[in-house]
């Protein structure tokens, strides 16, 4: 049961990216490729997580901070993770309407050549 | 390629993968186990920056390289998303922005949810260093806080409260002033990114060095960024059209 986090995040890096695979339309496949790489945040927060620990935030004292938290490192790397993911999802969201509006279709399948 | 040669190349592909993985994991050390080495040295470097939250510590002090980096792939796809979805040669701006009929309860709750979303987003800024959330996650809220205006109905409001033009200056001016900060650690202290402001209280607002600047200028930054990418996208669907008077 202990490595349970860590296969689910490798089933959605998968899962994601067999929808890639399979995919038929561009959103689709954009979406499937967030899929995927929201298991890397389920991967890194298994990682960082510790039974009975407190979140990595200490608020104001007389609370004196304790060593016993889950590690904030990890925590960081799936923010900065999230937020590349986020920015990247726009960009190629963008790249579909574009290409939606250029060949009239969005079927990667029937994508055959370049157009300006 | 076919779709058939495509799925069994990732079959094998996915499969060889998903062994290894297992074969990883079950190598790993235990889930939930107290041995966090990382954990520790960022324990000890972010209490002795009077930093509250450890995260941010992590984020925006021992490692703003990194940081410095991501900020400048989003400003990267806020650029890109503005070229991508700029007007066409063969489209043209029409005068109707009617989004359609909104009930009534949608449009209250969106004038009321609206200054109190915005609000919470700024306080999520302004302490990133003690309390979760920070310059991005706060950047979020705000920049999708004002766009409640549109879930109202109210695009032609919307429209006038955030102008593009000074949302993708901000958006420059962030990471910039993100920038800046790290080469005055460099001029000052000979290291990028170094924390130079004084940092005593723990848990004070005035705590933490330049980590609370760091998080201001990255939610100034975010902030933008995410105004202009919704308005990029609002713009494309609502406003845009192909021209259609005849072939050019």
């Amino acid at each position: 049961m202990s490595v349970y986090g860590y296969l689910v995040a490798f089933w959605l890096v998968l899962a994601g990216s067999f929808g890639i695979v399979r995919s038929r339309d561009l959103i689709h496949s954009v979406v499937c490729l967030s899929v995927a790489q929201s298991g890397t945040y389920v991967l890194l927060l298994s990682i960082g997580f510790q039974t009975k620990a407190t979140p990595p935030v200490y608020g104001s004292p007389p609370s004196t901070p304790t060593r016993s938290v889950t590690d904030p490192v990890v925590q960081a790397m799936t923010l900065t993770d999230v937020v590349v993911s986020a920015t990247v999802t726009a960009l190629l969201l963008a790249m579909a309407v574009q290409i939606h509006k250029r060949h009239g279709t969005l079927d990667p399948d029937e994508l055959r050549a370049l157009r300006g | 390629m076919s779709r058939t040669a495509r799925t069994v190349m990732f079959a094998a592909a996915g499969g060889a993968v998903a062994v290894f993985a297992v074969l990883a994991v079950v190598r790993l050390p235990a889930f939930g186990s107290p041995y966090h080495p990382y954990r520790d040295h960022a324990f000890l470097a972010g209490v002795a920056h009077d930093t509250a939250n450890l995260v941010s510590s992590v984020n925006f002090d021992q490692r703003g390289l990194d940081t410095l980096g991501e900020e400048t792939i989003l400003l990267a796809s806020v650029m890109g998303v503005s070229v991508l979805l700029r007007r066409a040669e063969d489209e043209e701006e029409h005068d109707d922005r009617s989004v359609g009929w909104v009930l009534d309860a949608t449009r209250l709750g969106g004038y009321i949810i609206l200054p109190v979303t915005v609000l919470v987003g700024f306080d999520v800024i302004t302490h990133g260093h003690l309390t979760p959330g920070g310059g991005f996650q706060g950047g979020v809220v705000v920049g999708t806080g004002i766009h409640l205006m549109y879930v109202a109905g109210r695009y032609r409001s919307l429209e006038r409260m955030r102008p593009t033009t000074p949302f993708e200056w901000g958006e420059a001016v962030g990471a910039g002033a993100f920038a800046a900060m790290g080469v005055a650690g460099l001029l000052v202290s000979g290291a990028f990114l170094a924390n130079l402001i004084s940092y005593t209280g723990f848990g004070q607002l005035f705590s933490s060095g330049t980590v609370a600047l760091l998080n201001g200028a990255v939610g100034i930054e975010v902030a933008s960024g995410v105004m202009v990418l919704l308005a990029k996208f609002l713009e494309q669907a609502i406003v845009l059209r192909r021209r259609e008077d005849g072939e050019k």
